[in-house]
């Protein structure tokens, strides 16, 4: 059968029910393959749409994000969606069309080495040498993508190769003698940390992405619950425990609560599951939770110590280890009474520093405002897709996730324009949730072409845009930072947004007025197509409360 | 403040750290890699973007056909080593890294130097010391003499002092390659 034939049949092989992507010569053959093959390809209008809705897809349903483009221009315009996937470690197979064998090397028409260009941004990368070769690698491609620590992987595809006729046999394994994720966890070291828990009288547990790439959050609840330890998430940690639970601290970090991080500033003893000290998060290193010993449980090796050393790392399967050491931790009987004065002590931040702002009392719509009128309308229950800015802070304080793969945002990255076809690719996956898409207008101005594929191919995804008329998040800086000097923040009056989802044939709805927000928002949600709904805010609102870059949790502002 | 309560006591005081350190000294990693293309354009690449700095690389084929050894040496007082293996590691087509501890390793490097011989006295010096280096002269010329060396790095260096003051036009290094002492394979 054709390569391209057989790559259809290791999609499905794969489980795959959904690509995203945009034909051209270079996968044409791929293309004239998914014509039939009974794969649901969702016809982007930019490659970095069907990269991101891949993420957006990986993300909301756990499993593998496919997206297709062709050689050159197209692979290129992949780029940006592979270093974000690789940064927030998502679960992603990027088949890219490249030139025929005899005209690689030649600067050929629409050759790019993308394997080159990507190289320091893909978890694996394949280019095809010979057909026969193609279906291993389809398969070594999903594998490297989903286990371990996910992430992209790509695989080009040379035009002539995928065309040639290959003898295919299902492939039943995947050997890869130089990649052996470990999923277990030392046992000694799992013992040890219990005895660290049982033995901490100011322990925080702090839980990131990994927990939620685990499909953890259960077994993270029942460590977090097993004694009354106080618990805070990183950005893409959010969901993995309920927020409205009382031992939830709130997100940590840059701008994360008050709270949680004086409690990581005093803790004596901190777990950090799935989470990766970054810099938005430790701030300052040498003044991070100075009085802490941490216990690391990741499945890269490769981020025990790599900011913070760890006193008792734990490689492994967070889904495979936390059953274990909340069994070795029960089993240790600590009293749970020895965390009380923390706990007093906690309480008294809580009281003190709330997440706070003060509202407007006239018609003015306060974006933190806006963003509690998006949660009472979807009942806290909606699949938030989030770009990147002030906006996404917002919902990260006040949205109050409670369920894992609920906050769908670019973290590691910060891609402006992720979150648009990110949710298309999560209303895909999920479409009997309401799936929301927070945008910003600085944002969403980048990638807003992909309402055109929500409209054509059906995907009812519905954008609150909360809009400001600045690159706001810069603009706080500028005015906190750089002395007020506004140096090309505006965004101005362009576009007229409900013109623009008209002309795009979404429904587009304007919200000016506090009073009106809450109604406008629920008749979006009870639309059956795409809706774009433009909230006018606050302009010039400021993310608080925040460490200002490089600092430490005691210095935080506002 | 309240006690534990458990009977399993733990002075968290007590905990050490660790990884993150810098050792202060060369390293040199034997790898072992599956024999794939851009392998090599993936390790250099992996040092680049972690801001590690190669010392020197020697890469070839190994025993085995499928296979590669690359000896790489590296700084560890610039980089936590631990972190580069790690890095280095997660690379598919790795299969196999030993950081060869100075007395668990036999390793050799082959120089070549093109010394400046002006006269019949410098001449004879200059084989004279090649001598002394257990090295060989590879070629001759009217004014100069081409040796070639092999040893460690610190016999090389220690060579190329002795020749300089004659005048050293050229000199070409292969990096070290190494395997471990004994029976085992490295
Ligand atoms: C404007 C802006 C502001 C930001 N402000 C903040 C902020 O205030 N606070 C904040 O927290 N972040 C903030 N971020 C996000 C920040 O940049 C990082 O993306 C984030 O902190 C990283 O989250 P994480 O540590 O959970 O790691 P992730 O990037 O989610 O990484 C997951 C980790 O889990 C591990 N892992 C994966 N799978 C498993 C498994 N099965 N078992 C065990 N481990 C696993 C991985 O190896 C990795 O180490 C901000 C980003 C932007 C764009
Ligand atoms: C692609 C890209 N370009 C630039 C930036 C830098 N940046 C970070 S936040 C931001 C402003 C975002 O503006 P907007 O989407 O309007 O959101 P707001 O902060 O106003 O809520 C910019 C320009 C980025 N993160 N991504």
């Amino acid at each position: 059968m054709r390569a391209v034939d057989a790559i259809m049949e290791c999609l499905k092989a794969e489980g795959v029910e959904h690509v995203f992507g945009i034909p051209g010569g270079a996968n044409l053959p791929t293309y004239d393959a998914l014509y039939d093959a009974g794969i649901r390809h969702v016809q982007c209008r930019h490659e970095q749409g069907a990269g991101h809705a891949a993420e957006g897809y990986a993300k909301a349903s756990g499993k593998v994000g496919v997206a297709l483009a062709t050689s050159g221009p197209g692979a290129t315009n992949l780029v940006t969606c592979i270093a974000d996937a690789v940064m927030d470690s998502v679960p992603t197979v990027f088949l890219t069309g490249q030139v025929r064998t005899e005209l690689i090397g030649t600067d050929g028409f629409q050759e790019a080495d993308i394997s080159g260009i990507t190289m320091p941004i893909v978890k694996h990368s394949i280019l095809i040498q010979a057909p026969r070769d193609i279906p291993r690698a389809i398969h070594e491609a999903f594998h490297i993508a989903r286990t371990g620590r996910p992430g992209p992987v790509l695989v080009d595809i040379p035009q002539d190769l995928s065309r040639a006729d290959i003898p295919y046999e299902p492939v039943a394994s995947v050997r890869l003698p130089g990649y052996q994720p470990t999923t277990e966890g030392n046992a000694k070291q799992i013992r040890l940390a219990a005895k660290a828990l049982a033995n901490s009288r100011r322990p925080v547990i702090y839980g990131g992405g990994g927990v939620i790439n685990a499909d953890a959050a259960k077994e993270f609840r029942e460590l977090c619950v097993s004694d009354v330890f106080p618990v805070t998430c990183t950005l893409m940690g959010l969901g993995a425990f309920p927020a409205d639970d009382v031992q939830w601290l709130g997100m940590l970090g840059m701008h994360g609560t008050r709270t949680a991080n004086y409690a990581m500033d005093e803790a004596d003893l901190i777990v950090a599951i799935g989470a990766r000290f970054d810099d938005r998060v430790t701030g300052k290193l040498t003044e991070f939770a100075p009085r802490a010993k941490f216990i690391h449980i990741d499945i890269d090796p490769a981020e025990i110590s790599k900011n913070v050393p760890a006193h008792i790392p734990i490689v492994g399967d967070a889904k495979r280890i936390l059953p274990k050491l909340t069994a070795e931790y029960r089993a240790l009987g600590a009293d749970r009474s020895r965390l009380d004065a923390w706990w007093q002590r906690i309480r008294g931040w809580q009281e003190k520093y709330p997440l706070r702002y003060d509202d407007a009392d006239d018609g003015e719509i306060k974006p933190q405002y806006m963003i509690q009128a998006m949660y009472e309308a979807t009942d806290g229950r909606a699949i938030v897709s989030s770009d990147v800015g002030q906006h996404q802070m917002w919902a990260a304080q006040y949205y109050g996730f409670t369920r894992p793969r609920q906050w769908i945002n670019s973290g590691g990255l910060g891609t402006m324009g992720f979150g648009l076809p990110s949710a298309m690719g999560a209303k895909v996956a999920r479409p009997d949730e309401d799936v929301v898409c927070l945008a910003g207008d600085g944002s969403l101005i980048m990638t807003v072409q992909e309402l055109a594929t929500c409209v054509t191919e059906q995907i009812p995804v519905k954008v609150f845009l909360m809009n400001n008329g600045y690159l706001g998040m810069v603009r706080q800086w500028q005015e906190l930072f750089w002395d007020r000097r506004y140096s090309h923040v505006e965004m101005g009056a362009s576009p007229d947004w409900v013109k623009l989802a008209d002309a795009f044939g979404a429904l587009g709805m304007r919200v000016t007025d506090k009073g009106e927000l809450g109604e406008a928002l629920k008749t979006a949600l009870s639309e059956d197509g795409p809706v774009l709904v433009d909230v006018h805010v606050t302009k010039e609102e400021n993310c608080y409360p925040m460490i200002p870059a490089g600092q430490a949790a005691r210095d935080m502002v506002g | 403040m309240g006690e534990p309560g458990t009977k399993e006591v733990l002075n968290l005081e007590e905990l050490q750290a660790s990884g993150g350190v810098r050792t202060g000294r060369r390293h040199v990693l034997s790898i072992l890699v599956e024999n794939k293309p851009g392998v090599l354009a993936r390790i250099a690449g992996l040092f680049a973007r972690r801001g590690f700095n190669i010392d020197s690389l020697a890469v070839g084929p190994t025993d085995e056909a499928s296979m590669s050894r690359i000896t790489l040496t590296v700084d560890g007082a610039t980089h936590p080593i631990d972190q580069v293996t790690k890095q280095l590691h997660k690379l598919i087509h790795v299969i196999k890294i030993r950081d060869l501890e100075p007395d668990e390793r036999v390793a050799r490097e082959l120089a070549l130097f093109k010394v400046s011989c002006q006269d019949g006295e410098s001449r004879a010096q200059v084989m004279q010391f090649t001598e002394i280096f257990r090295g060989s002269v590879v070629d001759v010329s009217k004014r100069s003499v081409t040796v070639e060396i092999t040893g460690t790095d610190d016999k090389v260096e220690a060579f190329e002092d002795m020749v300089r003051p004659f005048g050293l036009i050229e000199m070409v290094r292969t990096g070290e390659v190494a395997v471990a002492r004994g029976r085992g394979a490295t």
